[in-house]
């Protein structure tokens, strides 16, 4: 791999220590990857805030790179934190798992990231442009960049993605460059597609098959970018797919190569048969909403089904603070905590120690949600659509 | 077998072969090192001082974390060989110095089999059979 003069110089330490290390890192991901040299990043976002994801061993390897001086060079975000980072009292999160996630939030703080929390940063102001090189590494912001924006990210590992906003820079291989960015699968999808579930389940059972392929999906009229947000993060969940085109939506999609494709059909059996296997129980203990965070008009979707009504079992829905606030002031903040349920900012069902504050069974509809739930939160899932996990609330 | 380094070290030891890919997110306990996926291959059993082979890597990039992490605890595998290892697995290995060797084709090893893995050659050889 090229490497600039001033490159060679941050290897052999004249920058200093940190930006020696983590230089030293993206020069060997580089060098296995056949990367011709290195390239500047517009902005990163940093995966492995969780103080239940990362437990002691990546607060102290976090607290050792603020405590050298590490600073970020672009606008870097964070995914979600294990807890709200405001209300965690009230919302019943154990005091000594917040001391510990306060910790990190202040060593990412140090190093000049802003301490956002969330894994839709393209929805609270981290917005790259169509081809613009990036450093993500939260699995289904990745995807969304790649996909729905045509921004290029590989997937990021934490420590790789922190070493990019450090250095400010990214070797330049895999979906950086264009001839990896061609579809390897053709899914024809034969069902209609109805709720965000519904675009959950197809995501959680293609990813389960083609693994880390890249997908191009035809036979889907048409999207939301909630619906897009829901399909995409499932597929990187339940396989490691970091992009993926879809006939007439995508921004890729009319300028990709889809001759002479692998092909698999979608049909409604298929989906059906994925709610099945990920409904696991009936009655859940708690519902939790926004995997990946919710977007305004999605809250807007919850307020308006729980209006009036009074909420049996808690209901949370995950957000970026952002989102939170303007929730806030359009009411639907007020309008779902009258009905019982909260808006739960900065954190989600996935990252948050959801197990050890009582909860057996939850209700989701989200594919990703789906997928982790029962190995990293011991939980029960009832997999369904938002009006079922609702009126089953009511 | 002759593949490519990832990341340096030469270990021995016994395999844990999986079929089926490992993301280490949610799916291996930061504490124990034992595998949590539901219904994984290897749900229940523990990576410590292991040659953890399986194809490649999945789910979650926090798993770079999860790696570094059962390391530090002590519960880490000795080693990692893969068919083909993606940036969050290699970043894990890199960081925590596990010794790491992907391109390899890993239908030749068995699970219980005597690894040598010696990444600085970028070589992995079954020195017995179970």
């Amino acid at each position: 791999m090229y490497l600039t003069p001033s490159e060679e110089k941050i290897l052999h330490g004249e920058k200093g220590e940190v930006m020696e290390r983590m230089f030293r890192l993206l020069v060997r991901l580089g060098e296995i990857y056949e990367a011709d040299a290195m390239i500047p990043v517009g902005s990163v976002q940093v995966a492995g805030v969780s103080y239940k994801s990362i437990g002691d061993p990546g607060l102290e390897f976090l607290e050792d790179l603020a405590s050298k001086g590490a600073k970020v060079q672009v606008l870097t975000y964070l995914n979600p934190a294990g807890m709200d980072l405001e209300n965690w009292q009230e919302l019943g999160f154990p005091e000594e798992f917040a001391h510990n996630q306060l910790r990190i939030m202040d060593a990412f703080r140090a190093m000049g990231i802003v301490v956002t929390s969330t894994c839709t940063p393209y929805l609270a102001g981290n917005l790259p442009r169509f081809r613009e090189h990036i450093a993500w590494s939260e699995s289904s912001a990745v995807s969304f960049a790649n996909s729905v924006i045509g921004a290029r990210t590989n997937r990021e590992g934490g420590p790789s993605a922190l070493a990019a906003a450090i250095c400010g820079k990214t070797p330049n291989y895999g979906l950086h460059r264009w001839e990896n960015r061609q579809p390897s699968v053709h899914i024809k999808v034969e069902a209609p597609l109805e709720f965000s579930s519904d675009f959950g389940a197809l995501g959680y059972y293609v990813g389960k098959q083609v693994k880390n392929k890249i997908p191009y999906f035809s036979g889907i009229p048409s999207a939301t970018t909630d619906q897009l947000k829901a399909l995409g993060a499932a597929m990187a969940a339940s396989g490691a797919v970091a992009l993926y085109h879809v006939d007439q939506l995508t921004p890729e999609a009319d300028l990709v190569e889809t001759q002479d494709l692998e092909t698999m059909t979608i049909t409604e059996k298929d989906i059906k048969e994925t709610y099945t296997t990920l409904k696991q129980g009936e009655h859940p203990d708690i519902v939790i909403l926004g995997c990946p965070h919710a977007s305004l008009r999605e809250i807007a979707q919850v307020a308006e089904k729980v209006q009036g009504k009074t909420l049996k079992k808690p209901l949370w829905i995950c957000t970026s603070r952002m989102m939170k606030e303007a929730a806030d002031r359009m009411g639907f903040t007020k309008t779902i905590e009258q009905a019982g349920g909260h808006i739960v900012a900065d954190t989600c069902m996935v990252v948050s120690p959801i197990e050890q504050m009582g909860y057996k069974v939850t209700g989701v509809n989200s594919g990703k949600a789906a997928n982790y739930l029962p190995g990293f939160c011991k939980q029960t899932v009832v997999f369904a659509n938002i009006d079922e996990l609702v009126e089953g609330q009511t | 077998m002759k593949g490519r380094m990832i990341s340096p070290g030469k270990v021995e030891g016994i395999a844990l072969v999986s079929t089926e890919p490992i993301g280490f997110y949610g799916g291996i306990d930061l504490s124990t090192g034992v595998v949590i996926e539901k219904g994984h291959p290897l749900e229940g059993q523990s990576v410590k001082g292991k040659i953890l082979v399986f194809p490649c890597g999945k789910g979650s990039t926090v798993g770079s974390y999860v790696i570094y992490g059962i390391n530090k605890n002590g519960v880490g595998p000795a080693g990692i060989v893969n068919r083909e290892t993606e940036t969050i697995v290699a970043t894990g290995v890199i960081l925590a110095g596990i010794p790491c060797v992907d391109q390899i084709n890993i239908d030749n090893i068995k699970n219980g089999d005597t690894v040598c893995l010696d990444a600085d050659h970028a070589s992995v050889d079954v020195l017995q059979n179970l």
